[in-house]
C-alpha cells in the first residue's frame, strides 16, 4: 500500500510537498519523492497538478454484505433536563432532505423516560417515524445502555443512515455503536450528500483544524454512521403528518449498567446559548484586558447580541468557556458576526463560517479574519466600538 | 497510555492571494491531549506506584515521541510500525492497538486491573473516535472529556465533562478506559537526566503486524470502513468590502451596508 509517483508526469512543482502535512515527501532530482513516513492521508493526489500522484493498494477481500437490506435514515435524539437539543432538530432537517433523495423512511430515535406527552409536539419535525425507547434510567445518559439499544436496534431494523450529534455525548457512544456493528463512522461533518447511483453517504468534515476538507465515504458496509456538530444545519419547518410512534419499553435498573453516574454539577446560572444566536459580538487577545471586554460587551448588549470570543480569551480568563467559538468551542451561525481584535486562525474560523455577515474589525490589514469577512474595518477597536455604541444606540431609539 | 505523534502546525494560515496553505515550522509533536493524558499516567504512578506503559501507532519516526514520553518518566514504550498498518481509519487503528494492549497484557500478567488512558482526540484527524473504539474491543467500559479522577484500588471517580458547564461524576470498576481533556492538568517538561536516560538506556519495542498476529483484512487501509473519495481546500467565502475613513465614517458606512443588507 502506498503512495505513487509517475515519474513521467512528475514536474517537480513541488505542491505536493507543500501540501504534506508530515514531510513525508521530498524532491530527488528533481522527482518527487514519497518518504517511509507518509501516513497515506492523500493529500497530496489532489495537488498534484499533472494528475502524477495515486494510491496503490492491494486489496484483501473481505466477507461482502448485502449493502441493498439497509433502508432508511434514522436520527438518535439528544436531551437534556427533558429538552431535545436543537442539533437532533437540525439533524431531522437534514435528514428528510437525506430520507427524500433516497425515497426511505426518516426515524428519530429516542431514549428517554418522561416524553410520552411530548410526542406530538415533537413529531411535527418532518420525521416519519419516532422510535421510543422508555425506560426510568434513560433519563440520563449511559454509554453501554445507549449502545446495547441502539446496537440491537440496528441490527433488527437495518437502516441505512444513522446521523448523531457530535457533541460529548454522541461522540461517546457513536464510535462505541460503530465499532460493536462494525460501520463506518465520520465525525464532525460539515456536509451530507448522496450518490444516487450507490447510495453512498457522502460526509464532508474538516481535518488538520480545518485546513483541508475530506469526503468520505463507506462503499462497502453499513450503516453509515457520521456525527454532526450543533449549527452546522438549519432547523426544520414544523409540517403536520402523520406520523408512526413505535414505544418500546425497557426494564433496566441502575445495575445494569457498568458505570454508576454519581451526580451531575452545574457551573452556570445561565443558560448561554450562543450557538442559536441571531448576533454576536466576538472578541480575540486584541481586545487588550479583560476590563478591555467591557466595551465588547457593551455592545453586545446594545444589539442584543450575545457575547463570544477566540479559545485565547478563554485561556487568559476574560470570557466564560462555554463562549468559545471554534474547534474546540461551539459552532456558530448567526445573522451577524462582529470579531473585535480576532486574528483568524483557522480554528477560529471553523467555529463561524456559517455567519451570514461577518464584520471584522482588527488593526492588522494583513490579519486573515479579513478573509473571511464580508466587512472589513482597519483600525484600533478601542477607537471604533466607542462610535459603534453611539451609533447603534442611536438606530436602536429611532425604531 | 496511548498517544499520537502529529504534525506540529498550531497555526495553519491560507495565503489569501493564492488560496493555498502556509505553514509555520513543520515538526512532528506529541498530539498535545496526549501530553495531558501523559501526565496524568505519571501522577498516577507517583501516588499509586503503578507500571506505566505508552504505546503508539506509527512511522518508526513515532518513534521521538516515545523517547519524549520515556524521558518524562514513563516505564515502557511499544510502537506498532509497519506499512499495513497505513491508511488506518478509526475502526483499524483502534483494532491495531487493542491486539497490542492484550498482547502487553498478557506478557505482564495484568489482564484483570488495568487503566487506559488517551487524549480525547487528535489535533490532525480530530475524530475523538478511537478511544471509545478501542474500549469496544477491549470490552471495558469507558469515560470519555474527563477532567479529573481518583484511582482506587478497584475503581475510578471521574468528573466527565459533557456539556460546555455541566459536569457528571461517574464510577466504574477496573478495568477501564478514559480520555482527557486539555483542562486536566499541566504536563511537565521532560528532565536533563530523563532525556539522558531515555536515549541511554530506554528502549521502544517495536511490533509490526506479524508480532501482533494480526488479520490483513483488518488493518490499515484494508480494515477500514471509510475511504476518503476527495480532499480539498476550503475556499475563501468572500471577498471583503474594506471601510476606511474616520471613526466616525467608518460606522456610518458599516451602518449603511448592514442596512442594505437587511440585517436590521
Ligand atoms: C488544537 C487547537 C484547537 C484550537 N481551538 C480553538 C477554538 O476553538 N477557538 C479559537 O478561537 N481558537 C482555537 N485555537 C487557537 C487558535 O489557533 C488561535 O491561537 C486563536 O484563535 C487566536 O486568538 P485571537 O485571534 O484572539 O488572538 P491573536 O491571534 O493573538 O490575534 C489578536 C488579533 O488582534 C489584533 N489586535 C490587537 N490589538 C488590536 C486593537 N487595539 N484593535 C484591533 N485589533 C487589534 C491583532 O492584529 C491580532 O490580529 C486552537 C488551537 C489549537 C492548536
Amino acid at each position: 500500500m502506498s503512495i505513487i509517483i509517475d515519474e513521467e508526469l512528475c514536474t517537480g512543482c513541488a505542491n505536493c510537498i507543500e501540501s504534506c502535512m508530515y514531510d513525508a515527501i521530498e524532491l530527488d532530482n528533481n522527482i518527487a519523492k514519497v518518504l517511509p513516513n507518509c501516513t497515506l492521508c492523500r493529500a497530496c493526489i489532489e495537488t498534484c497538478p499533472e494528475e502524477a500522484i495515486s494510491i496503490e493498494h492491494e486489496e484483501v477481500k473481505t466477507q461482502e454484505i448485502d449493502i441493498s437490506q439497509f433502508k432508511g435514515v434514522w436520527v438518535v435524539a439528544e436531551h437534556y433536563k427533558k429538552k431535545i437539543q436543537n442539533v437532533s432538530f437540525q439533524l431531522l432537517s437534514k435528514g428528510r432532505e437525506l430520507a427524500d433523495l433516497l425515497q426511505v423512511k426518516l426515524s428519530f430515535v429516542l431514549l428517554g423516560k418522561d416524553f410520552d406527552d411530548e410526542l406530538e409536539e415533537l413529531s411535527l419535525n418532518g420525521m416519519d417515524e419516532i422510535i421510543y425507547i422508555k425506560s426510568p434510567i434513560l433519563k440520563d445518559y449511559y454509554s453501554d445502555l445507549y449502545t446495547k439499544v441502539i446496537t440491537e436496534l440496528v441490527i433488527e431494523n437495518k437502516p441505512e443512515i444513522i446521523l448523531i450529534g457530535a457533541t460529548p455525548t454522541g461522540r461517546d457512544f457513536a464510535p462505541r455503536v460503530a465499532k460493536r456493528l462494525n460501520a463506518g463512522l465520520t465525525a464532525d461533518c460539515t456536509g451530507l450528500e448522496i450518490n444516487l447511483e450507490t447510495r453512498n453517504l457522502l460526509q464532508t468534515r474538516p481535518t488538520y483544524g480545518g485546513s483541508i476538507m475530506a469526503t468520505i465515504r463507506t462503499p462497502s458496509n453499513r450503516p453509515q454512521m457520521a456525527t454532526v456538530r450543533a449549527g452546522i444545519f438549519n432547523m426544520p419547518e414544523k409540517v403536520k403528518k402523520n406520523v408512526n410512534i413505535r414505544k418500546i419499553e425497557y426494564q433496566f435498573e441502575e445495575k445494569d449498567s457498568v458505570s454508576k453516574i454519581v451526580k451531575i454539577i452545574s457551573k452556570t446560572k445561565s443558560n448561554v446559548n450562543i450557538e442559536d444566536a441571531k448576533f454576536i459580538v466576538a472578541g480575540g487577545r486584541g481586545v487588550g484586558s479583560r476590563e478591555g471586554f467591557r466595551i465588547i460587551e457593551e455592545l453586545a448588549d446594545v444589539l442584543d447580541a450575545e457575547l463570544g470570543g477566540s479559545r485565547i480569551t478563554v485561556e487568559l480568563n476574560w470570557l466564560d468557556p462555554d463562549r468559545q467559538i471554534g474547534q474546540t468551542g461551539k459552532t456558530v451561525s448567526p445573522k451577524l458576526y462582529i470579531a473585535c481584535g480576532i486574528s483568524g486562525a483557522i480554528q477560529h474560523i471553523v467555529g463561524m463560517q456559517n455567519s451570514e455577515i461577518v464584520v471584522a474589525i482588527n488593526k492588522d490589514p494583513n490579519a486573515p479574519i479579513f478573509n473571511w469577512a464580508h466587512y472589513g474595518i482597519v483600525g484600533d477597536l478601542h477607537e471604533i466600538i466607542p462610535v459603534l455604541i453611539q451609533e447603534f444606540k442611536k438606530l436602536k431609539s429611532e425604531e | 497510555m496511548c498517544i499520537k505523534q502529529v504534525p506540529g502546525v498550531s497555526e495553519v494560515k491560507i495565503d489569501p492571494k493564492t488560496n493555498t496553505l502556509v505553514r509555520e515550522g513543520v515538526k512532528s509533536i506529541i498530539n498535545p491531549n496526549d501530553r495531558n493524558a501523559l501526565e496524568l499516567a505519571l501522577t498516577l504512578k507517583e501516588e499509586h506506584k503503578v507500571e506505566v506503559i505508552a504505546l503508539s501507532m506509527g512511522p518508526p519516526q513515532a518513534e521521538e515521541a516515545l523517547r519524549e514520553a520515556l524521558a518524562m518518566g514513563i516505564d515502557r514504550a511499544f510502537l506498532l510500525s509497519d506499512r499495513a498498518f497505513a491508511g488506518a481509519d478509526t475502526l483499524a487503528t483502534s483494532h491495531t492497538l487493542a491486539l497490542a494492549i492484550k498482547k502487553i497484557l498478557k506478557e505482564f500478567n495484568s489482564e484483570e486491573k488495568y487503566l487506559i488512558i488517551c487524549g480525547a482526540q487528535a489535533v490532525d484527524g480530530d475524530t475523538g473516535q478511537v478511544p471509545p473504539e478501542l474500549a469496544e474491543e477491549l470490552g471495558i467500559p469507558q469515560i470519555t472529556y474527563v477532567q479529573n479522577i481518583e484511582l482506587s484500588e478497584d475503581k475510578i471517580v471521574v468528573e466527565r465533562k459533557f456539556r460546555a458547564t455541566e459536569i457528571v461524576v461517574i464510577e466504574t470498576k477496573l478495568p477501564a478506559l478514559i480520555s482527557v481533556l486539555i483542562d486536566i492538568n499541566k504536563p511537565r517538561f521532560p528532565s536533563m537526566v530523563g532525556i539522558m536516560k531515555a536515549y541511554e538506556k530506554a528502549n521502544v519495542v517495536y511490533f509490526d503486524s506479524n508480532a501482533l498476529n494480526a488479520d490483513k483484512s483488518k488493518i490499515g487501509l484494508n480494515g477500514s470502513m471509510t475511504e476518503v473519495e476527495k480532499i480539498f481546500f476550503p475556499e475563501r467565502k468572500v471577498n471583503p468590502i474594506m471601510i476606511e475613513g474616520s471613526a466616525e465614517e467608518i460606522v456610518q458606512k458599516l451602518c449603511q451596508y448592514l442596512k442594505n443588507d437587511k440585517v436590521f
